[in-house]
């Protein structure tokens, strides 16, 4: 057996174990749209750690940060960073959002936006900015795939057709199992994940130089200037640093998926222990940056970064291990691909297509849509992986920039009674203008600065000013119940 | 639901100063401890710092929660 048989059986096997974990998961439960887009609201801490951790160490963690490490050096610290600060951010929101989630019977982001601010326009223009910006992310996740495939099988399968095998079984997973067969999934991802983490970033470093102190000597003495900002790059340094990691951690549950996320908690509490407990495996990451590292010293001159870690382990493992890592690495891009389809297929069946063209549709009837639209955005995902060129954190840069302009709506609308929905419309528009503008005219970072977070304070500081000189609106989503609704000044 | 007490909002943003803000002082590779640049290994110091940060935070919240329960 060729050495690309071995390591691509190994793949499918785990693909396959993988997917049929998520299949028995699904079975002899009633699937009503509560079920399958958020496990009707019953998962505890251990679940809720598991889907989180799920959704968060995407393809991205692995392949893209070991790209940046690989290619930029020392601004791919701020992936360690900005996850951190993330759950940090998350402690004093999603424990709220949950609360009113589960007191209004809210399920998506959208739902948020349109009760908070009683505006169906606010509500129908989240959800399809959300999508919108979703599919970036999940374009990351199939385009992690194929380099996993395409490396795997010593470049005999091509990425194309890779990744239209993965996105195959992606959609028949989440259109059979729902978001539990998703979160089961989840556990043997994570136990694969940390194995090929630490093999990678331990043994590669112990073989190749003796350890991991001795790496960095070497590195520091042939590339002085790569482990620190702005490392390979002439704009990352530290405004960049302190403006992305702002931004990222403000934008990390602004995903539709991730905010979505908080409503599969059983409670508030449980969200509250999952940001004590999570950061926790960010250190994870730490090995997968030691792996870039060192394959700037051990195969260097790769086109692309994000190539560096697969590169690596097949240059140093045998063909077995390598399918392990690669089955690893590719249950990391099918589990959140999983999550990201559910999230967006539900959000445009229930927040974009039933309010415009069927009103009366039932729940039963946006549940079916939904499970179609997966199918659609799976494919259209597809055809943009197969045409981008773009490397994995500059897609996830692109999103972020997006996606965190609806913090301050957020924000906003849980703890400020004031706030208007014409604030948060202006402030929204114009966030994502300017985001889009200067992302796509290539001016990011514009004069050191991270482009999104510059649109986010202008945002930020839009709404406040709209809100304070448009006449106060009633909070029909007031934390305490006692705040009563027309007691706003 | 009571929104966030101010001293675990300011618990909160100890993460931000250690990981964020103070990057221009501890962004450099010498001296490798535990065999990680300095940059790295403070990065790895402050995941932990951060996850105690969080449980000290939930402390207050749930004590803040107490008192105002029993409140009148």
């Amino acid at each position: 057996m060729t050495p690309a048989i071995v390591a691509m059986s190994v793949i499918f096997s785990i693909v396959f174990v993988g997917s049929l974990v998520g299949f028995r998961a699904g079975k002899g439960r009633q699937m009503n749209l509560e079920e399958w887009s958020i496990a009707g609201r019953s998962f505890g801490l251990l679940f809720m750690w598991l889907l989180m951790a799920g959704e968060i160490y995407t393809t991205f963690a692995f392949l893209g940060a070991s790209g940046w490490a690989y290619s930029r050096g020392g601004p791919a610290l701020y992936i360690m960073a900005y996850i951190t600060l993330g759950y940090v951010v998350s402690f004093y929101i999603l424990p709220y959002i949950w609360e009113l989630g589960h007191r209004h019977g809210l399920q998506t982001q959208s739902d948020f936006f349109e009760k908070r601010y009683r505006s169906r326009f606010l509500g129908l223009f989240v959800s399809l900015i959300g999508v919108l910006f979703v599919i970036p992310y999940l374009q990351i996740q199939l385009t992690g795939l194929g380099i996993i495939v395409q490396i795997a099988s010593f470049d005999q399968i091509p990425r194309s057709l890779s990744m239209l095998i993965a996105v195959t079984i992606v959609a028949f997973f989440v259109y059979s199992g729902g978001m539990r067969a998703v979160a089961w999934v989840s556990v043997l991802k994570d136990l694969l994940m940390i194995l090929a983490a630490l093999s990678i970033g331990i043994y590669v470093p112990v073989h190749y130089f003796g350890g991991i102190s001795p790496l960095f000597h070497t590195l520091a003495a042939t590339h002085p200037t790569h482990l620190v900002m702005p490392g390979a790059t002439k704009t990352m340094g530290h405004a960049w640093f302190i403006s992305t990691v702002i931004l990222s951690a403000c934008g990390f549950y602004m995903w539709p998926h991730t905010f979505g996320a908080a409503f599969t908690a059983k409670s508030g509490h449980i969200l509250r222990r999952n940001a004590i407990v999570t950061p926790l495996y960010t250190i994870s990451l730490v090995f997968i940056l030691i792996a870039g590292f060192a394959a700037l010293l051990i195969v260097p001159g790769l086109t692309n970064g994000d190539m560096s870690l697969l590169m690596l382990a097949r240059k140093t493992f045998p063909a077995w291990f390598l399918g392990v890592i690669g089955g690893a690495g590719a249950l990391t891009a099918m589990v959140p691909a999983a999550i990201i389809l559910l999230t967006a297929s539900t959000l445009f069946a229930k927040n974009v297509y039933r309010p415009l063209f069927a009103p009366r549709m039932s729940e039963d009837g946006v549940a079916r849509l939904a499970k179609i639209m997966v199918l659609i955005l799976a494919l259209t995902s597809f055809g943009l992986a197969l045409h981008s060129s773009t490397t994995l954190v500059a897609l996830l840069l692109l999103g972020y920039a997006g996606v965190t302009q609806f913090f301050p709506g957020v924000v906003l609308g849980l703890f400020w009674p004031r706030v208007t929905s014409t604030g948060i419309i202006a402030g929204l528009v114009l966030g994502l203008a300017t985001a889009s503008t200067l992302m796509l005219t290539h001016r990011d970072p514009f004069h050191g600065f991270n482009a999104g977070f510059l649109a986010l304070i202008l945002n930020f500081s839009t709404a406040c000013l709209m809100s304070l000189v448009t006449p106060a609106q009633t909070n029909p989503l007031p934390l305490e119940e006692h705040e009563s609704s027309t007691a706003v000044t | 639901m009571r929104r966030p007490s101010l001293p675990a909002v300011l618990v909160g943003l100890i993460p931000f100063l250690g990981m964020c803000f103070s990057v221009p002082w501890w962004d450099r590779v010498s001296p490798l401890i535990l065999g990680l640049p300095f940059n790295l290994f403070w990065l790895v110091l402050w995941i932990v710092f951060s996850s105690i940060c969080m449980a000290i935070a939930n402390r207050i919240e749930e004590r803040h929660k107490k008192k105002g329960s029993t409140a009148p």
